[in-house]
């Protein structure tokens, strides 16, 4: 039964990862884009919900209603201004300036809220479960990260199947250089691709504030295992994604069972596998 | 020979001459500052010949530079190998090691390269981090006996360490600067700029890309072996650090000069001074470091040697060939 924990724990774990690899996923798809500073931004949007319920003394919940709008303007902003000076065939400045970005956030935040690790409390949901019987219980928070999890990619797949902007995507997606020719501004149409993935990143943020410890050094761990569900999940597919993210969380979980310090071990050498075996991950985008 | 390479072999004679001669002027702190200088130098260049003239990006070469750290200090205690057979050992160790590793990170090509690297590095960081004959996650020191075993004195012991870190450094410089002068120096550019074309005349892009990321993780474990001899101690945090061994390294490389030798050069130069200065910031100067290599970035993507350029064409270590028209 133990085991049969560490796998339910592992799957709603999982959920998390998805929200963590649904922006990495996004901005590589359409603008062929790693930001290596992804982890940073989904930690300084926990900090910022730390922010918020210092002020407000609201629910860490309520914090999605500001931070999530604001990081999209800023993820619209930034991508105008700066990260479309970057794209294009030459991969170098883009992976150099997140990294620098990255070096710049964590540290920044250091400054700002110490090194110390922190958490946000929801009050009673923080101990709520449901029980299931045979001794098993499901949190509520970890099973709202699971269904969170799951409505944005539906969210972001309708997006992409039924909207104007959505069809614009795919389309620069296939083949950025005829989207050009179709009278698209590539330049804004990026810049939407980034605010959808910083809107996720924020998401993320505030959901990981609620779930668990962090400190301003915890974000490349997440950007890590952010690039490890999209890679399990395979390259093009936001489901697939989902997928990479629970079996990341179920090896973690089963690791972590086995002795605590396997815990991040495990998932990662559980991705090394999978990366051997399988290059092109689970679940890629069949598309001729 | 032109007087603008007598000129350049003098320089370079005067150089490193007074660096061979450091025992003999420099005061202690000023000796570790160089070895450090030179180490730093030695990582900068080998990053900079994976990313700058090879086009492969790695944010994880703190792999190899604990791989051969611990590689040391295990070859020292448990084998009894004395250390200045380590050294060159560890080296060779952790290029064997590099062979299946390359083997899985080169699945991932491009951005999921780099942290395909990240994560690999992670794993050696984790793994060490689970044996406790190598201390677990405090780490271990070198045992009294093996430190006393290494040279006649202390005095003796940073001499030794000094040449041996200025020997790696010139080698490296100098082994690069003959590299791309040669023919594979030619393929290594061809294959940054355009990895398709490369192919089309007949340069092995896969192979040389392997072979390239294999040497240079050897010599990067001969790095870290020094490194951890140094300091005497070793951790997993400290030895797979991607602050130490990736973050700092790139920002020299980056704001030196990516795709010269010069940059890297000028790069240390500027770290170390900036560091002197502003080192009591904390954080802060992690902060200044990280927005000036991206203004460089943005601004300049060839550095401050492409600054230089810009206003005077110079070159220290010419790789291009000029006719003499």
């Amino acid at each position: 039964m133990e085991w049969i924990n560490a796998i339910l724990q592992g799957i709603l774990l999982g959920g998390l990862y998805a929200l963590f690899a649904a922006g990495l996923s996004l901005m590589f798809g359409i603008m062929r884009f790693v930001n290596l500073a992804h982890g940073d931004f989904i930690i300084a949007a926990a900090f910022l919900t730390l922010v918020f319920v210092d002020l407000t003394g609201l629910s860490p919940l309520w914090a999605i209603v500001p931070i999530v709008p604001a990081m999209m303007v800023a993820g619209y902003i930034g991508q105008r201004v700066v990260l479309n000076r970057l794209s294009g065939k030459d991969l170098l400045p883009s992976i150099l300036v997140t990294f620098g970005l990255s070096v710049i956030l964590q540290n920044l935040m250091l400054e700002t809220f110490s090194a110390d690790s922190r958490r946000v409390s929801a009050g009673a949901l923080d101990t709520a479960a449901i029980p299931l019987g045979g001794g098993l219980a499901v949190g509520v928070i970890p099973l709202l990260l699971f269904v969170s999890a799951i409505a944005v990619i539906a969210l972001l797949n309708w997006i992409f199947a039924h909207t104007a902007v959505g069809r614009q995507l795919r389309a620069t997606s296939d083949d950025p250089e005829t989207v050009s020719l179709m009278g698209i501004n590539k330049k804004h149409l990026f810049a939407i691709a980034m605010s959808l993935a910083s809107g996720v990143v924020a998401l993320a943020g505030v959901l990981l504030a609620v779930k668990t410890n962090f400190d301003p050094a915890a974000g490349p761990v997440r950007l890590l295992f952010a690039f490890e569900a999209v890679i399990i999940g395979g390259l093009g597919s936001l489901w697939g994604t989902l997928a990479g993210g629970v079996i990341l969380g179920v090896a973690q979980g089963l690791g972590a069972k086995i002795d605590p310090g396997m815990q991040i071990l495990a998932g990662h050498i559980v991705f090394l596998i999978i990366l051997v075996l399988r290059p092109q991950g689970l679940f890629p985008k069949q598309r001729g | 020979m032109s007087t603008q390479n007598m000129f350049r072999l003098g320089l370079f004679a005067l150089i490193i001459g007074a660096l061979l001669l450091g025992p003999y002027w420099a005061s202690r702190g000023t000796m570790r500052l160089l070895i450090e200088v030179f180490y730093f130098l030695a990582l900068a260049q080998i990053w900079n010949l994976l990313a700058g003239y090879s086009g492969l990006i790695s944010v994880g070469q703190q792999a190899f530079v604990g791989l051969g750290g611990y590689l040391i200090f295990s070859l020292a205690m448990f084998a009894g190998v004395p250390v200045l057979v380590g050294l060159p050992l560890a080296g060779l160790l952790t290029a064997l090691i590099a062979w299946p590793t390359a083997f899985v990170a080169f699945r991932l090509s491009g951005p999921y390269f780099a942290i395909g690297t990240w994560v690999i590095a992670e794993v050696y960081r984790l793994v060490f981090a689970q044996i406790p004959a190598l201390g677990g996650g405090s780490g271990i020191s070198l045992p009294a006996n093996i430190v006393k075993a290494m040279a006649s004195s202390r005095s003796a012991r940073e001499s030794m360490t000094y040449w041996i870190a200025l020997g790696i450094m010139l080698a490296v410089v100098l082994g690069i600067w003959a590299l791309m002068r040669s023919r594979v120096g030619l393929s290594l550019s061809a294959m940054r700029d355009d990895d398709e074309a490369a192919i089309s005349v007949g340069v092995e892009t896969r192979k040389l890309k392997f072979l390239i990321y294999i040497v240079t993780a050897g010599i990067t474990g001969l790095i870290g072996a020094l490194i951890f001899l140094q300091k005497l101690r070793v951790t997993p945090d400290a030895a797979f650090s991607v602050n130490e061994w990736s973050v700092l390294v790139i920002f020299i490389v980056v704001i030196g000069g990516i795709g010269t030798l010069e940059g890297p050069i000028l790069g240390i130069i500027l770290f170390f001074v900036l560091r002197e200065f502003l080192a009591d910031l904390g954080s802060w100067y992690m902060v200044i470091l990280g927005t000036v290599s991206v203004v460089i970035i943005l601004v300049e993507p060839k550095g401050l040697w492409g600054l230089i350029q810009r206003w005077k064409p110079v070159s220290l270590f010419p790789v291009t060939r000029r006719s003499d028209g």
